[in-house]
């Protein structure tokens, strides 16, 4: 009985292990933001090449705290470009991997048709709603938010009225919600909202450093020429393509940045 | 004359109907006898209102139930003593007995807790909680909780039943006083003769939910047709007075309507009331009066009817002393040779007396 | 005070005024639960012990719809002259309710089912009144599930984390409290500021936890039977 149940344990972590190395197949982790033009990515992977990718969403942070620990990546889609050449620093990634490979969009959203018209303006009357952002310490879109009102010296106006949410993806739902009257937002996430009517002010770049969407190979990958083959083809112009059709601006082809 | 205790209650559940008619006097202790299920406690709880009823409750000349009132239980002027003494563990004694007494309006306050203590012998428990007391203290202290509360109406649902025989001797006589105490009615279930003798002055006698019969003990202890008592203990209670001393040989006379019998002197002054329990063995008829024998008490009676026993061998005898009624337990064999009929004049030689209150 | 401290403060707080008005909210449904034969306490039951199984993100994402100004609970609190929920400490209050309702209720409800009936009918025939046979029999002889319900609610509270984080917007000295300061820290890497706060919260909940369990086991050993 013992051996019978031991047997079923066994056999179950064969499979489990076998569905985790299967050859032709890498597990990678996206930053939230890119959540839905990975997806169409990682199809797009399979229809050219014939291997998979599969994807694993979370904040950039955590993303990156997982990786630390061991998590079983083998390629890391961050939101930042800190967090990548972290990786690089402490050996995580590995070295001269890295580039861009999509440049975040910020924007003043809110999903009410009539809320703003000029976001500037917007943003310079005296604040009666909450104003979301992601969270500037943790989330790059969050610090892009906070240097937008820097720019703009609205910065203390704002503060009191401020809501940060955990990840973008927060700060978006709060908009979305109606609980935050507007809220700084990836031009990614209201590309991919059903509702295209809304009041939408793209924040000039110059107003925030650009949000560098970096790209890494991760150490356990090195020898892994699916995981190379996957990098590839991100820098792909059909891969650009459908970036840039998610809301994000790249860089041209092969321009690998550091 | 306090006003009577009058009900009429009619309380319906899937498998059982109340339908009772009372009519009591409004004071004294009256037993609800009869057998388990026949709806003793129900009749309790619909006269406290712990269940609902139809009908109407009159007591001391208030309105508890008819149809246009329903006072809840709380607003009923009355005290009840559970089976279980059912105090309140996370209080002390005091604190169980002040429970009621705190919430009786001061005016109508007529009993307080010296008096009480003292009746029911708690002056050393005051301090103690429930489960420090023995099952026979705990239950002197419910009624003594219940009585705090000055009520028009006392229910005792089998007070003593989950008591052990020496908590109920421990306990018995502190009720006696209190019936003598009590100027209110008191309603008394038990399965036990004993109790029901010792306490009883008058008797309804319940079956399926309905009332039998309804009368004083006396009346109805020696009625044959009542499932009153198992034959073994049939018998009468007779209310006596102590009358004399026989200082020589330690025997006094014990006087009532039609009689006197003798017995071992009890410590008590004469002219004190006396409750006595004969039971019909331990009486016998003869034709003659004998002195010649060792049975003291020797009472002319006169022969009422000659009633089957349940065992085939014996008969029941009723005897009236005056207005007192006697029974005596003959073989049938006896009671032939005797040639006994309604009326006939003959003499009911007494064994043993027992005094009971 | 620096930002740790009005987390801590904050948190305590949130957790005080939750476990008072659960306590006032919980003690008559948990009596109704308990006693009520309705067809609806089944219902009913199960909908308090939700936020057991549920994910605090569900709570949370259905919150922030119900109380953003077009939804139904903002709408309401908007014409009350009470503004919006989320964001702010009162919202966190409501959603801690919520969110905690089955550690309060859960605890009275198994304390007052095995309350014996008997004692309640001796009380209404001591002349209490309903109301105050609850106060006189029933809350003292339901102490330890009271207690109990105290100790967890309270606790739970300042564990809670999921709901907080969507609906609080992380807003220092109004929703930002322990739990997502932590996460705060973790997320930046300032895993020695994490560690001094959850090793703080660690050592608290088991505290709390055993004091739980010692007083409990002392008011057990007490004769509190009927």
């Amino acid at each position: 009985m013992r051996l019978g149940i031991s047997r079923v344990v066994l056999a179950v972590c064969a499979l489990c292990l076998s569905q985790l190395v299967r050859a032709d197949e890498i597990l990678v982790a996206v930053a939230a933001n890119f959540t839905d033009a990975s997806r169409e990515l990682a199809a797009l992977f399979t229809d050219t090449t014939g291997h998979r990718a599969r994807l694993s969403y979370g904040s950039t942070g955590k993303l990156y705290a997982q990786i630390e620990h061991g998590a079983p990546f083998d390629v890391f889609l961050a939101a930042d470009r800190q967090r990548p050449a972290l990786a690089e620093q402490n050996g995580l990634a590995v070295t001269g991997s890295r580039f861009t490979y999509a440049r975040g969009k910020l924007v003043l959203w809110s999903p009410h048709p009539d809320a703003f018209e000029d976001g500037e303006i917007y943003l310079n009357q005296a604040p009666t709603t909450p104003l979301a952002i992601a969270n500037p310490r943790t989330a790059p879109y969050g610090l892009a938010a906070r240097q937008t009102l820097e720019s703009l010296t609205l910065w203390t106006t704002w503060q009191p009225r401020l809501v940060r949410g955990d990840s973008i993806a927060q700060a978006f739902q709060f908009v979305a919600t109606g609980n935050a009257g507007a809220g700084f937002v990836a031009l990614s996430q209201v590309s991919a909202w059903p509702d295209p009517v809304g009041s939408m002010w793209p924040v000039p770049e110059t107003l925030y450093q650009p949000i560098e969407q970096q790209a890494v190979l991760l150490t356990r990958a090195q020898h892994n020429p699916v995981a190379r083959a996957w990098l590839q083809f991100l820098r792909s112009e059909p891969a650009q393509a459908v970036i840039r059709r998610y809301g994000y601006a790249t860089d041209s082809p092969n321009d690998a940045d550091g | 004359m306090s006003p009577r205790l009058q009900a009429q209650l009619h309380h319906q559940r899937p498998d059982f109907t109340l339908e009772v008619d009372l009519d009591l006097p409004g004071q004294g202790v009256t037993v609800l006898f009869g057998p388990s299920g026949c709806g003793k406690t129900t009749l309790l709880r619909c006269l406290a209102g712990l269940e609902s009823a139809r009908g109407h409750i009159t007591v001391a000349g208030e309105t508890w139930l008819d149809d246009r009132v329903q006072r809840p239980v709380h607003q009923r002027p009355l005290a009840y003593v559970f089976q279980e003494a059912s105090l309140f563990p996370h209080l002390s004694v005091t604190g169980n007995l002040h429970y009621g007494y705190r919430r009786t309006p001061r005016r109508l306050r007529q009993i307080h807790p010296p008096q009480v203590e003292a009746w029911l012998g708690l002056e050393t428990l005051r301090e103690r909680f429930p489960h420090q007391l023995s099952g026979g203290q705990r239950q002197r202290v419910a009624i003594a909780r219940a009585l705090l509360t000055s009520p028009q109406l006392l229910l005792m649902d089998e007070p003593l039943s989950a008591l052990d025989q020496a908590s109920k001797q421990d306990i018995l006589p502190y009720l006696e006083r209190l019936h003598r105490e009590l100027a209110i009615p008191v309603l008394y279930v038990t399965h036990s003769p004993e109790e029901m003798a010792r306490l009883a002055d008058h008797l309804v006698v319940m079956a399926d939910g309905r009332v039998r019969a309804q009368g004083s003990l006396t009346e109805l202890l020696p009625r044959l047709d009542l499932p009153v008592t198992s034959a073994q203990e049939v018998g009468v209670v007779i209310d006596a007075t102590l009358a004399a001393e026989d200082a020589d040989w330690h025997l006094s006379r014990a006087d009532f309507n039609g009689g006197a019998l003798w017995l071992p002197t009890p410590t008590r002054p004469l002219g004190s009331p006396l409750r006595l329990r004969v039971l019909a063995r331990d009486v016998s008829l003869a034709r003659q009066p004998h002195h010649d024998q060792s049975i003291q008490n020797l009472l002319p009676a006169t022969v009422v009817s000659v009633d089957s026993d349940h065992h085939p061998a014996m008969a029941l005898v009723r005897l009236a002393l005056a207005d007192t009624p006697l029974l005596a337990r003959l073989t049938r064999r006896a009671a032939d040779q005797l040639n006994l009929t309604p009326g006939q004049q003959l003499w009911a030689q007494v064994k043993s007396v027992a005094i009971v209150d | 005070m620096s930002a740790e401290w009005q987390a801590i403060w904050l948190t305590l707080k949130l957790a005080t005024v939750t476990t008072a008005i659960l306590l006032i909210v919980a003690t008559p449904l948990a009596w109704w639960l308990a006693r009520s034969r309705h067809w609806l306490c089944q219902p009913l039951a199960a909908v308090v012990a939700m936020p057991l199984v549920l994910p605090p993100t569900v709570l949370g994402f259905y919150l922030l719809i119900l109380m953003a100004p077009s939804g139904p609970v903002g709408q309401l609190t908007q014409s009350l002259g009470l503004g919006t929920l989320p964001f702010t400490f009162e919202g966190l209050v409501v959603a801690s309710v919520i969110y905690s309702l089955p550690f309060a209720v859960q605890p009275l409800q198994a304390a007052f089912s095995g309350l014996s009936e008997r004692m309640l009918e001796a009380a209404s025939t001591l002349r209490a009144s309903p109301l105050d046979r609850f106060f006189s029999v029933v809350l003292p002889l339901a102490r330890p599930g009271l207690l109990t319900a105290t100790v967890l609610t309270f606790a739970h509270t300042i564990g809670e984390f999921g709901v907080v984080l969507m609906i609080g917007g992380n807003i220092p000295g109004e929703t930002k409290v322990l739990s997502v300061a932590i996460y705060d820290h973790v997320e930046t890497l300032e895993y020695a500021r994490a560690h001094w706060l959850a090793g703080g919260m660690v050592a608290f909940a088991f505290l709390v936890l055993l004091s739980l369990y010692l007083i409990n086991g002392r008011l057990g050993g007490h004769g509190l039977k009927p």
